[in-house]
């Protein structure tokens, strides 16, 4: 993949000239920003902008909440409160890095889904959807890491609950929590290593993202017929394609707008709807919490992990066959961890000749059923783990697995799929017909 | 277009579900008072956070206290609003240990409230945030988006929510309240109406009294709410003309692109 032939930077001046030969870093930035971008990128193309905004105000904001936070048990409760109360504009740097994390993970499933119908992870793009789940693992630790910080009540048991789940691991669990925590429980050495990581990794999730644009940057973007853009020539490329700037620029900031919009009318007006009560209250290692509820954005997977109880069939056959080594609450890791997994093998496990889900008619039924799916298991998370949830949950769960490792691969046999456009050209013009010259035009407001 | 609308929707649901969900349901009662600080553009009311203030202070300081509210904030505009005087004289009621002098003097302004006075009396300075007196239904979050977290509806109801059935249990004394979860509470009935006498002449009967320090202690939690509301409402306000803007920009230079005319 030689990237689609399109024009490249030129040097001019004899500065420029100077520069490009010693550093092309002005060339690596025209190439970047003046992509061939297919034309019929509709509104679900949007979210790796919101993303990449959500990575900034997270790192800007939350590297000046670390200028006012102790990461001591004594202190960090009330060096939040601290920030709240004392710290110029304090209270709406914490609210917009609290919520902050909402909207990231709001962008990241609308992403995430948005790859799952158009088929954006199948061949020649499974690298980038794989470096995406990477990213999507490293900001479910940091935003876990994260809600520890302030030493509230959730903070404190939820970090109890999470890390315990790596006590559940045979054999190493035990010292690996140990390690995890610096300690028997959670504690200032919890703390202390949290804060590090949690200023740590989302660099690393930056320098992830530039290894997932490269990536894609090379494939070219998928688009909603999932054909690909022609290559054969300088001009058939233009005809499929637009560049980024100014186009989807624009198009992109209109949608962060909006999107901010609504963000900043949560910060401003109900900044702890989202937030548990509970994590207003300081962290006390002698009183638990009556429930133990993660972040909305971690019920799904939360849901899966409570599902397999020591009384469904899977978890006693497991447990025979391994003689005991997979107990109930190893399967339930295993199953949490594996749902995210399934999801990752999806370019291998999707059998389809065909990318996009909008040529493919019984695909369609089951993808939304996983979308329901998905806010079902989100819903279960939250409730007591009683009847009927447990029974609701355990089907939910089940259905996740199914989708991947079942109805993916047998779709591609079973289903006939329509017939895509010949190109990206044919779709966009049988919603915008051509004027009579034909083609697209020739101006480019950027040059 | 719809179905692209529709995902979007689900995910803006997605917003709206999980979180909002504490504590389960109980079968307590939170009746919905009407506080001046609800909605966008609510704000605290400056007489009812000095009543409110009065009531904590000859009532609920001698159990609790306020150990994350620095003094001098009741001197601050969008609180109580005391005059300058009046705080350093506010101040003055209460002892402060002192580790330079190793020894307790007199509280100055920029010292904070005391801690609570009893070991088992919760600090109050968070507890309006600390408590959700609105649930469900069905875990959904929606009377939440709706009526707000009810922290101050569920202090308030908690206040006037004592039955007078009383319990004694393990050598202590338990009060039936029917907003306390599982109904039987430690604390005794601190309020039963006319406790504090309002120099504004306010009413100060049971509902009331409860009212206005449910609204202080919403104060000592969300001291910055009005600034908060207002940088809010300057945010939607600019976020929506730049949306306008880049709708019309956007249009604009997608137009000969899709062939109509600009």
């Amino acid at each position: 993949m030689g990237g689609i032939p399109h024009d490249h930077y030129e040097p001019k001046s004899n500065s420029e000239k100077w520069l490009h030969r010693r550093l092309p870093v002005v060339g690596l930035m025209y190439d970047t920003l003046m992509i061939p971008t297919p034309k019929n990128l509709n509104w679900m193309w949007i979210w790796g902008i919101v993303l990449t905004f959500c990575l900034a105000l997270q790192i800007i904001t939350g590297i000046v909440l670390a200028m006012h936070y102790t990461p001591h048990v004594d202190s960090a409760f009330a060096s939040v409160e601290h920030i709240m109360r004392n710290v110029n504009g304090g209270y709406m740097l914490r609210y917009m890095h609290q919520n902050g994390a909402s909207l990231f993970f709001v962008a990241v499933y609308a992403h995430i889904f948005r790859g799952l119908y158009y088929g954006s992870y199948k061949a020649p793009r499974e690298i980038t959807w794989i470096i995406g789940m990477l990213i999507y693992l490293l900001m479910m630790g940091t935003a876990f890491m994260g809600y520890v910080l302030p030493w509230g009540q959730m903070s404190f048991w939820g970090a109890t609950v999470i890390t315990g789940l790596f006590g559940a691991i045979p054999f190493v669990g035990e010292s690996l929590q140990t390690l995890l925590l610096g300690g028997p429980a959670v504690d200032n050495a919890t703390l202390n290593r949290f804060f590090s990581l949690h200023y740590l990794f989302p660099f690393v999730i930056a320098g992830l993202v530039i290894i997932h644009i490269w990536a894609f940057h090379t494939t070219g973007n998928n688009n909603p017929t999932g054909v690909e853009v022609r290559r054969t020539s300088k001009e058939d490329a233009e005809k499929d394609t637009l560049p980024f700037w100014p186009y989807f620029v624009i198009k992109d900031l209109f949608a962060l707008a909006v999107i901010l919009l609504v963000f900043f009318a949560i910060v401003g007006f109900m900044p702890n709807y989202l937030g548990h009560p509970d994590n207003y209250i300081e962290a006390n290692p002698l009183s638990t919490p009556a429930h133990i509820v993660p972040e909305w954005y971690f019920l799904p997977f939360y849901a899966i992990l409570r599902a397999f109880t020591s009384d469904v069939w899977v978890v006693i056959i497991a447990e025979t066959l391994t003689g005991g080594i997979i107990d109930a609450k190893f399967f339930g890791v295993l199953a949490m961890f594996g749902a995210i997994a399934v999801m990752a093998l999806a370019p291998w496990l999707d059998t389809s000749s065909v990318r996009s889900g909008r040529y493919r008619p019984m695909f369609k039924w089951w993808f939304w059923l996983l979308v329901v799916d998905f806010f079902v298991l989100m819903w279960l998370g939250a409730m007591p783990a009683e009847e009927p949830y447990a029974t609701f949950s355990l089907i939910a769960s089940a259905y996740w697995f199914a989708y991947f490792l079942v109805i993916l691969p047998l779709l591609g046999v079973i289903e006939k799929p329509m017939t895509p456009p010949a190109t990206i050209q044919e779709d966009f013009e049988a919603h915008y017909p051509a004027k009579t010259d034909g083609g697209s035009p020739a101006v480019n407001p950027a040059e | 277009m719809i179905k692209k609308l529709t995902l979007s929707a689900l995910a803006a649901f997605g917003l709206t579900t999980g979180g909002a969900i504490a504590a389960g349901a109980y079968d307590s009662h939170i009746e919905d008072f009407d506080f001046s600080f609800e909605g966008p553009f609510g704000t605290y009311d400056v007489n009812q956070l000095q009543r409110g203030l009065q009531v904590y202070t000859e009532i609920c300081a001698s159990c609790h206290g306020l150990k994350f509210v620095p003094l001098r904030t009741i001197g601050d505009e969008g609180g109580p609003g005391l005059p300058e005087e009046q705080v350093i004289e506010y101040a003055k009621q209460f002892e402060v240990f002192d580790a330079d002098l190793d020894d307790f003097r007199e509280a100055v302004p920029t010292d904070h409230f005391p801690e609570s006075a009893l070991e088992n009396a919760p600090d109050l300075s968070l507890m309006a945030k600390a408590r959700a007196g609105f649930h469900g239904p069905y875990g959904l979050g929606i009377n939440q988006f709706f009526k707000g977290i009810g922290g101050p509806e569920y202090i308030a109801s908690l206040l006037t929510g004592y039955t007078g059935e009383e319990k004694e249990q393990a050598g202590t004394t338990f009060y039936e309240n029917t907003a306390f979860p599982g109904g039987w509470i430690s604390m005794a009935p601190p309020l039963y109406g006319e406790d504090v006498d309002f120099a504004d002449g306010h009413d100060n009967d049971l509902h009331h009294i409860a009212e206005d320090v449910s609204a202080f202690l919403m104060w000592t939690a969300e001291p910055k709410l009005g600034a908060r509301k207002q940088a809010g409402f300057a945010g939607v306000l600019f976020l929506t003309l730049l949306s306008v803007l880049l709708y019309l920009t956007n249009k604009r230079l997608w137009a000969p692109v899709k062939g109509k005319e600009h």
